[in-house]
């Protein structure tokens, strides 16, 4: 094992800081697949199941495009932060989907902190699987954990900032695996920002502040991401012009969640559910109208 | 005093009748059978790409709260299922219900402080001695029940007299409905469990074996699935279902735990019943079952990630897999083509 491949997709858009630091602290080679194209799009269609949502073709895409690029496979498991966070249960199931159709080594760890399974055991194991030592591993980890804070408290400081504006300000709910990649969320960002609207992301939040305010309104919630997402709509409700509800289809969690909060908030919402067949055009329209509305109310 | 309801799992209302009448006395309300008014009803009132199980009770929810039911009893399980309740609440009282929505179990686990606290809410006169009491009886009759089911399963593809165990079983449900106490739940089963075996059976020697896996909900509701079952022993076909109430409440930890120490395919839970279904893949291929079907209802997150790891394992054991997605308007005419498909290719393998 020499080189690890780290697909672009899902966990990717959680974890990038701490691996990227932590394999370059500790000298380990890596590689990351190129944002969606096509070409990755066509083998996610492929490789995956029809019925699948659109963020695990896009997973699997990446990780076929990586097979003969790397000797081994980044995929982690996540089950649950402690007992009211619970995971989708494609993050699961994704390591055992990706086991069964590549042939190919694939480092893996397990998030479980019920059954007390954490990151840290985790990269250690890594490590050592690469024949580091104790010492130079709790280093890099202590090194890429800083890295990924410092990281973190910037863009939620740059998010916050964004609500002393006076332009028009639309606050996306999705997850970020939906928001920035290229074949999904990218072209919806690119038009809002052509049209002079300012983005917040609710994934760039206090994950501890917002999670708890997501109980007004959903009590039995269990979905850690989501409820990160629709914690940060409660956030900001007050201070954005709008609610875009991005999400990929068919997301299980998204369908209820959202479905839940359309019926409660008082401000304007528009709901894109993004398809391998939806093309731009379509939406183009929807999001020029939704924009156009808020733009006169605004006034 | 608060009406209660449930919604269906085919013919599970019977227990769950039973345990609600004792617990709450007289205002439990059964709901109707599902049909097709039930569905248009549910469907009508969903989100677009939820699950098709959320559209079936909320169907259900909406009858039985036209027959005068105001609380209702949603079961859970660990996916989304678990989270059902809430959104079906918010959307009753969108229509102008005044109706309470009680969510049993939610990520898969069965809390019995908090259902506890839950029944004491519908009734201050609610006694936890009762529940335990009635609770276990109601176990023992899912089990008695289970067990029927799965001897007829296997035999009543081949009964000579075509009626006979399925009019056995009905009474034994009628009598079930009255049951006095544990010894006379027992004596019950007991008489109709030997009536019903000594009905006579015809058996080839050698019988097609199918093994139905999949989501609980589509597999246990026969409406759900468009009478597969009925259709298979039409076909004179002999079925193995691993998933039925006794299974989900009971066994299916401890029997989970064993498989995963003796499997190479999946390293951990995949979520609700997913892994459950990569080792009765496993355990079917093994027992020289001529084929397997998966139904899932639309949208299943969990089984539509296990299908590739399935079909992989029945390729490599040359066993032919059919995958049958059930939603709210799947047409019979179309299911039952590829069943008949099937059925024939099974048939010329077994020749």
């Amino acid at each position: 094992m020499n080189k690890v491949g780290i697909p672009r997709g899902i966990f990717y858009y959680y974890y990038k800081d701490i691996w990227t630091n932590f394999f370059d602290a500790l000298d380990i080679p890596y590689i990351i697949s190129p944002k969606t194209n096509k070409k990755i799009m066509k083998l996610g269609l492929k490789g995956a199941n029809d019925e699948m949502c659109l963020s695990m073709k896009v997973y699997l895409g990446h990780a076929l495009y990586l097979k003969d690029k790397c000797d081994c496979l980044l995929v982690p498991r996540i089950a649950n932060f402690k007992c009211h966070n619970q995971m989708c249960t494609n993050f699961l199931a994704l390591y055992d989907i990706v086991n069964n159709e590549l042939a190919m080594p694939i480092l893996n760890y397990n998030i479980d902190l019920e059954k007390h399974k954490s990151l840290k055991e985790g990269l250690f194991n890594i490590g050592i699987k690469f024949n580091k030592s104790k010492k130079e591993i709790k280093k890099a980890y202590k090194y890429a954990l800083k890295e990924y804070s410092a990281i973190k408290k910037e863009e939620i400081e740059n998010n916050l900032k964004k609500l002393s504006t006076n332009k028009l300000k639309i606050l996306i709910v999705s997850h970020p695996y939906n928001t920035y990649d290229e074949m999904i969320g990218a072209d919806i960002i690119k038009y809002l920002e052509d049209n002079d609207v300012t983005i917040i992301y609710s994934d760039k939040f206090n994950s501890k502040i917002v999670s708890k305010l997501s109980y007004k309104y959903s009590k039995d919630l269990y979905f850690k991401y989501n409820k990160d997402n629709i914690g940060a709509l409660k956030y900001v409700e007050d201070k954005i012009d709008g609610v875009i509800f991005l999400s990929s289809f068919p997301c299980g969690p998204d369908s209820i969640t959202n479905e839940l909060v359309m019926r409660q908030i008082n401000i304007p919402y528009l709901n894109l559910i993004i398809d391998d067949t939806s093309g731009f055009n379509g939406l183009e329209t929807r999001l020029e109208s939704f924009i156009d509305m808020l733009g006169d109310k605004h006034e | 005093m608060s009406k209660i309801s449930y919604p269906i799992i085919g013919d599970y209302n019977i227990p769950a009748e039973y345990l609600l009448k004792h617990l709450f006395k007289n205002q439990v309300i059964i709901p109707p059978p599902i049909t097709n008014k039930t569905i248009e009803l549910g469907v009508q009132n969903s989100p677009d790409f939820v699950c098709t199980p959320f559209k079936y009770t909320l169907g259900t929810m909406l009858e039985a709260i036209s027959k005068g039911a105001d609380t209702l009893i949603q079961l859970g399980g660990g996916c989304r299922y678990g989270y059902y309740a809430e959104l079906q609440e918010k959307i009753l009282k969108d229509l102008g219900y005044k109706v309470k929505v009680i969510n049993l179990i939610t990520k898969g686990k069965p809390e019995i402080k908090r259902i506890i606290n839950l029944f004491k809410e519908i009734d201050p006169k609610f006694k936890i001695r009762k529940l335990f009491y009635y609770g276990f009886i109601t176990m023992k009759m899912l089990k008695y029940m289970d067990k029927v089911d799965d001897y007829l399963r296997c035999n009543k593809a081949f009964e000579v007299e075509k009626g006979n165990l399925d009019s056995w079983r009905a009474e034994m449900l009628l009598k079930f409905k009255t049951t006095k106490g544990l010894i006379h739940l027992y004596k019950t089963y007991k008489y109709y469990f030997n009536k019903i075996k000594k009905v006579r059976i015809n058996k080839p020697d050698k019988v097609i074996k199918i093994g139905i896996i999949g989501e609980l909900y589509t597999l246990m509701e026969p409406f759900a699935n468009n009478y597969l079952e009925k259709d298979l022993i039409a076909n004179k076909i002999e079925i193995k279902r691993f998933t039925t109430a006794t299974y989900l409440l009971m066994k299916k930890n401890k029997i989970m735990k064993k498989a995963f120490k003796q499997n190479k395919e999946i390293k951990y839970q995949l979520g609700a019943d997913a892994a459950d279904n990569v080792m009765n893949t496993k355990w079917l291929c093994q027992h020289n079952f001529d084929g397997i079907i998966h139904l899932k209802s639309a949208f299943c997150t969990p089984e539509i990630g296990v299908m590739p790891i399935i079909s992989k394992i029945a390729e490599k054991e040359d066993v032919p897999v059919l995958f049958l997605t059930f939603d709210a308007n799947t047409s019979e005419i179309g299911v039952k083509t590829r069943l008949e498909a099937f059925y024939d290719m099974l048939e010329m393998r077994k020749k």
